[in-house]
């Protein structure tokens, strides 16, 4: 081994690392709280691109003009955003298939002529429901990977798993919630995606764990934690890598439409590496600490 | 031994060939946010005392998959979402109006007695009564649509203008009067015309409308989407170009650190590629553009169980085995791992499928489909061509799986 990280010897320092970023990831949470996006608060959104160059200056000022008739554009219902010089992104509140022609007839007399993009329109039920599912399905994975962590494993491997998730997802929603972004649909695929990549990671080191155990090539959990973990290290990084030379690769190239997801992505992937080694390991030391060496690892 | 390597080497070849030949074949189903197209989300609402059933769901699909239909779209398709919800799929439609319009339009179609005050007395007879409508021209050569009455209805209109002549017979169309003829005699035969201030595509447009039927129960729209074709260009010419540097950084690294495994490695996630895509069009699968970052994420993940494999390789080799005796430990201690790495990976991966919708379902599809072929391709295709460059040039130098040797 070349690496030779003592993790037992300084899990304090990891432990309390840790508890800084997700209590800074609440704390952004709780006081910026997420961005929802058209998919959880409904509305309409309407993507558009002029032919000519427009600036917010410009078009502000029109869309004033506009909200005289239809109060949805109002200056503090609506939300503006201009990229690439001419693709103007506006949010609306919900409007009827009617009233959203009328505004995109005016905004083209005024505006002049663009072409349209893209156009959703979401019920404000939808969210609601949207919200309720990505909670539903949070927990059922929980659930479902205590349970497969329980038979594979122990009970402890599944609680240090569990809690390591927690740690992840907690701090990757944080770090969008501070970044500002708008969260839709795709931020909840992420978030799962990230429960799925994180336990993933953690898991080969406690197959290692186990296999270490068994084997008696330890003499105390504290040195098999260890040993597995060092043993394990270039491929954790390795994978890890990769996996995050897609995403930087897809969030340099891929285009607008995916940088929150694969933000998320990318902000988990660091940090479920991280809670794999540093975190989901030690909690299970810490968990066992009482226990016997003899009795895990048997199954 | 000899001879099942043969066999192994021999399926792999079937395995990577015949999924090379469909991909090539068939290409793959794009998603409406990247073709471009209209997605409308509709609620059937039941009013008072109606029942939802799977009949009256039944025909609220049937209703509207004779409208989209009437909108000439190819590939157009109309699913039940849930109990109570129907997803309508229209790719590559620009006249979005229009075909929300179309889709959302109840056409309730109402004969009522105008009252001399203009007030309109209770509902006579429906569109269901009707048997067909077209649209005609009136002799000023002005459209206008005629209808033509089941049996059933057309009884039922003799018998109102029987009994209502010298009244003002009020056609509605969804609550609003279209005409209101005077009835001059009783009119059997059950045909009749509605005259009103129409263009010729409006007054289509109302035929056809009627022609599909009223929807059984209301049905209110839920959610709308439409991304144009230019939209839909873009993202995919974005996704291709992530796709092949997240490739071709991985296959590098992989190379660099990984000497003649990385290059098996590399060999095995074209195959990957080749089963991934292969698979995704022998289920019919839809391709998202979330859906292409869980391929291109799955890529990244791809190699993982070869990185698994490799590790486990190299530290036998350093054990100081034989090249041959640890490439087959390697393969079977890092089996186990994988499995439960994996399986993990697809427990999330099915519940964003049971759970999920639209683009997110087209992840979690793309995603299990890349897992598993990547288990598949590292287990199986990694192992037999391993092994195959191992016996084949006779190698025996731990340097070339990147361990110096003792």
């Amino acid at each position: 081994m070349i690496v030779k990280i003592k993790i037992i010897e300084n899990r304090k320092k990891f432990f309390t690392f840790s508890t800084i970023l997700v209590v800074l990831a609440l704390v952004s949470l709780m006081s910026k709280g997420l961005n929802y996006g058209l998919d959880f608060s409904g509305g309409n959104l309407i993507q558009v691109k002029f032919e000519k160059t427009m600036e917010l200056k410009e078009l502000n000022p029109i869309l004033d003009e506009i909200a005289l008739d239809i109060p949805q554009i109002d200056n503090n219902s609506r939300k503006v955003q201009i990229s690439d010089g001419n693709e103007v992104i506006i949010r609306t509140p919900e409007m009827s298939e009617k009233v959203k022609n009328d505004f995109m007839k005016d905004l083209e007399e005024k505006g002049g002529k663009f072409d349209l993009l893209r156009s959703d329109k979401v019920g404000a039920s939808i969210g609601e429901e949207l919200k309720s599912t990505a909670i539903i399905a949070l927990f059922v994975g929980l659930i479902l990977i205590v349970g497969y962590i329980t038979v594979r494993f122990e009970f402890k491997f599944a609680l240090a798993a569990v809690i390591a998730l927690f740690h992840d997802v907690i701090i990757a929603v944080g770090g969008i919630a501070l970044l500002g972004y708008e969260v839709n649909t795709p931020f909840i695929a992420a978030v799962l995606t990230i429960l799925g990549y994180s336990i993933n990671d953690t898991i080969v080191v406690f197959d290692r764990i186990r296999e270490v155990l068994k084997k008696k090539k330890a003499g105390s959990l504290g040195e098999a934690v260890d040993l597995s973990v060092n043993q394990t290290l270039t491929r954790s990084i390795n994978t890890s890598f990769t996996t995050f030379l897609a995403i930087l690769a897809i969030l340099l190239f891929g285009g607008a439409s995916l940088k929150v997801f694969i933000t998320t992505l990318l902000i988990g992937v660091l940090i479920g590496t991280y809670s794999s080694i540093f975190l989901a390991s030690p909690l299970i030391y810490l968990l066992d600490k009482n226990e016997k060496l003899e009795d895990i690892g048997h199954n | 031994m000899r001879k099942g390597y043969m066999y192994r080497i021999i399926f792999v070849a079937i395995v990577v060939l015949s999924a090379a030949w469909f991909t090539m074949t068939k290409p793959v189903k794009l998603g409406l946010d990247l073709k471009g197209g209209v997605y409308v989300l509709l609620e059937a609402k039941p009013e008072e005392g109606q029942r939802l059933d799977n009949e009256a769901m039944g025909r609220l699909i049937e209703v509207l998959n004779r409208r989209v239909n009437g909108l000439g779209v190819s590939e157009s398709s109309v699913q039940k979402v849930g109990d109570k919800r129907v997803m309508v799929e229209l790719p590559g439609i620009t006249d979005t109006e229009q075909a929300i319009a179309m889709i959302g339009k109840t056409a309730l179609m109402e004969f009522k007695i105008q009252n001399a005050d203009g007030t309109l007395g209770k509902t006579l007879l429906t569109g269901k009564a009707l048997k067909s409508a077209a649209v005609s021209y009136d002799n000023l050569g002005r459209p206008q649509i005629s209808f033509v009455m089941n049996l059933e209805g057309a009884a039922k209109f003799a018998e109102i203008t029987r009994n209502n002549i010298g009244k003002q017979l009020a056609i509605t169309m969804d609550g609003v009067v279209q005409t209101a003829p005077r009835i001059n005699s009783e009119i059997a035969g059950g045909q009749g015309v509605i005259t009103g201030n129409y263009t010729v595509e409006e007054a289509k447009n109302t035929a056809s409308l009627l022609n599909a039927g009223a929807l059984p129960v209301k049905a209110e729209i839920l959610e709308t989407r439409s991304v144009g074709a230019t939209l839909g260009d873009e993202s995919i010419a974005q996704s291709k170009t992530a796709g092949m540097i997240a490739i071709g950084l991985i296959a590098v690294f992989m190379m660099v650190f990984y000497r003649l495994p990385g290059v098996v490695a590399n060999l095995a996630l074209i195959c990957f590629g080749l089963i991934t895509f292969a698979t995704l069009n022998f289920f019919g699968a839809t391709l998202t553009l979330p859906g292409i970052a869980g391929i291109i994420l799955s890529v990244g993940m791809a190699v993982d169980a070869n990185v698994i494999i490799f590790e486990r390789i190299k530290e036998e080799l350093r054990f100081g085995n034989t090249v041959m005796a640890s490439i087959e430990a390697g393969f079977k201690k890092a089996f186990s791992t994988i499995m439960d790495s994996n399986i993990t990976t697809l427990i999330i991966t099915t519940i964003l499928f049971t759970l999920g919708t639209g683009p997110v379902k087209g992840f979690a599809v793309t995603l299990t489909i890349g897992v598993l072929a990547s288990m598949f391709t590292a287990i199986t295709i990694t192992k037999v061509l391993l092994r195959g460059f191992t016996m084949l040039f006779k190698i025996d130098k731990p340097i070339l799986f990147g361990v110096r040797g003792k």
